[in-house]
């Protein structure tokens, strides 16, 4: 399935927050969105998963718009993992999991749980079943919520900020478990280097607006980064696997 | 306030709990209804009980007894249960609503706005055309007017947010409290400010059968809407952008949470004031026992706040007898030590905090 952003435009106060996006998530692609914080990352975000109506613009999927459709039916398509949390419910694993199955009709208890048990299975999370949510590390934490969104058995995903908080060995994890899913992924990611390694698609949001649109390797120039960034970028290679990593120091001027 | 995480549980199993807690509600009817100060044995008055339930014929000296059982004492009883599973019931879903585990139904300030209403009646002989129903009506119609306003404040551009519904509701409370109190102070009858005293620390010492439909009718299809938006409460719980990610509507779903929980809560004010605890405590008994998850916590709730508040009234009306303590009394001292024990024992989320 594919996802469309159709100028997509937010207003608040005044101020336009995010500005005319476009962009495409081409079926089965993982899609970044990378740029600095207050960039209007989450706020578009946000309007992909339903959770704000763009003042102007439509988000599409497959040509429909999500907006106008029922919400359950975009939800049984397209899965999000919000950056929130809230502590005040102890649900077990299994109840946040079984969440994902909110949106379906057509189901009983039995294919829940089947369904239920494959997304905990495939996201390592199984074990945790009847744990509280709220004991678990943040990693494990963000596993859950990817079976969540697996349960909910979606075409697209839209993850904010998915490796926030989480150790390096976690978010290579995480990121790649996204990647196995094989669906049409569009993340904000905030460490640039994990960006280029795991999208195939990058954009560049700066001040609510795309600056700037390709390949990792085509997008991440140190020009750019300099400028939207405001660090100065140094290439190089990874000694073993070849990849193009980023070293980064403050810009001259900003000293 | 970060609940304790648990490590792992085993939950209770959600049928065989139902059933006993039902099989319990039963009892309990049975004993609000046999026991009591009127000096009439229990035996006797079970035997007048199940005469009335089987259509069998009383003579005519048991007429006075049979009178007490069944316009007295059964109504009373019956009310005291759809009432405590009103208030269960609206507790989980306000703090659902709110997202605050410390939320009752009280917390929007429906209450205060109805003894406002109770009390113009009590101290202030208003709505005197309308006889025996100007208490209930009055009460409901100042809780409907309190709901308006407290919606009508508490709005804003993203709809009804929990912080400032929690806000308002509490702000305008202590307004409505305000207004209770001067209308309490400057009553001329001693008597009509303690029946205001009464009111507001709830009672159920007027019940009639009258009143049982409507309460019954209210709670029951209040109940049944929340139950079937079970799932979507659990969605709600974890967030607005959870939710809306699951296609569910937050706002939408907090607007009409709001008419359903002030509905119920209004009418079951009106008929027996306002009994505090019962709203708070059960949802957190009934969640340390099967988990956070609204399919099981909505099954378990009612029943138990029906069980409880028919004890409640029944200690109330024993304790002194023939005196009656406000059951808002009872629901306090009885159930504060309780809930802190629980608590302390750390079976409950909150014992971390």
């Amino acid at each position: 399935m594919r996802l469309d952003l159709d100028g997509v435009t937010v207003e608040a106060a005044g101020d336009r927050l995010v500005d005319d996006v476009r962009l495409t998530v081409p079926d089965g692609a993982f899609v970044g969105l990378v740029g600095p914080n207050g960039s209007g990352k989450s706020t578009l975000l946000r309007c992909v998963y339903r959770a704000l109506r763009p003042d102007a613009g439509a988000v599409l999927l497959d040509g429909d718009h999500v907006h106008t459709m029922p919400p359950r039916a975009v939800a049984r398509v397209l899965a999000a993992l919000p950056q929130e949390s809230s502590a005040e419910f102890d649900f077990t694993v299994t109840e946040v999991v079984a969440m994902g199955r909110l949106p379906h009709r057509d189901r009983t208890a039995r294919s829940d749980r089947e369904i239920c048990a494959r997304a905990m299975t495939a996201t390592g999370v199984a074990h945790l079943a009847d744990r509280g949510f709220l004991s678990l590390s943040g990693g494990e934490k963000q596993r859950v919520l990817i079976a969540r969104a697996l349960a909910q058995q979606p075409k697209v995903l839209v993850l904010d900020e998915p490796t926030n908080h989480l150790d390096i060995a976690h978010q290579l994890e995480v990121l790649s478990l996204v990647r196995a899913s094989g669906l049409g992924v569009l993340a904000a990611l905030h460490d640039l280097n994990l960006a280029a390694a795991h999208c195939d698609l990058l954009h560049v949001i700066a001040g609510g607006r795309i600056v700037a649109t390709g390949t990792p390797h085509d997008v991440l120039r140190p020009e750019l980064l300099a400028e939207v960034f405001g660090v100065h970028a140094h290439p190089v290679r990874h000694p073993v696997t070849g990849a193009v990593q980023l070293l980064f120091d403050l810009l001259p001027t900003a000293l | 306030m970060r609940p304790r995480p648990t490590t792992s549980r085993s939950r209770v199993p959600l049928t065989p709990l139902a059933a006993a807690l039902a099989l319990l509600l039963g009892a309990s009817l049975v004993c609000g209804v046999t026991l009591g100060a009127a000096g009439l044995g229990q035996a006797e008055a079970l035997r007048l009980l199940w005469a009335g339930l089987t259509g069998g014929t009383v003579a005519a000296p048991d007429a006075a007894a049979y009178t007490i059982v069944w316009e007295i004492r059964l109504p009373r009883v019956v009310l005291g249960a759809v009432v405590g599973a009103g208030l269960a019931s609206v507790g989980v879903a306000v703090q659902a609503m709110v997202r605050n585990a410390l939320a009752d139904p009280f917390v929007l300030g429906i209450s205060s706005g109805a003894a406002v209403g109770a009390n113009a009646v009590i101290l202030l002989g208003a709505f005197a055309g309308l006889g025996v129903w100007a208490l209930s009506v009055s009460a409901f119609g100042s809780a409907l007017a309190a709901m308006a306003l407290v919606y009508a404040v508490a709005r804003s551009p993203r709809g009804l947010t929990p912080l400032r519904l929690v806000l308002t509701g509490t702000a305008l409370a202590y307004g409505f409290e305000a207004v209770t109190t001067v209308m309490v102070f400057g009553a001329a009858r001693g008597e009509a400010a303690r029946s205001a005293m009464m009111w507001l620390l709830g009672s159920l010492g007027g019940a009639t059968w009258a009143q049982v439909p409507i309460a019954a009718v209210t709670v029951v299809a209040g109940w049944a809407w929340l139950r079937r938006r079970a799932e979507a409460l659990n969605a709600l719980a974890m967030g607005d952008e959870t939710s809306a990610a699951l296609g569910v509507r937050p706002a939408r779903l907090r607007r009409e949470l709001f008419l359903v929980t002030a509905a119920v809560t209004g009418t079951v004010v009106a008929v027996s004031g306002a009994i505090g605890f019962v709203g708070l405590m059960v949802p957190h008994l009934v969640r340390m026992t099967v988990g956070a998850d609204h399919r099981r916590v909505l099954v378990l709730a009612p029943v138990a706040g029906a069980v409880l508040l028919v004890w409640a009234d029944l200690l109330s009306r024993l304790l002194l007898a023939p005196a009656e303590l406000p059951v808002g009394v009872i629901t306090a001292v009885v159930g504060v030590p309780v809930f802190l024990l629980l608590m302390r024992r750390g079976a409950h989320p909150l014992a971390g905090s």
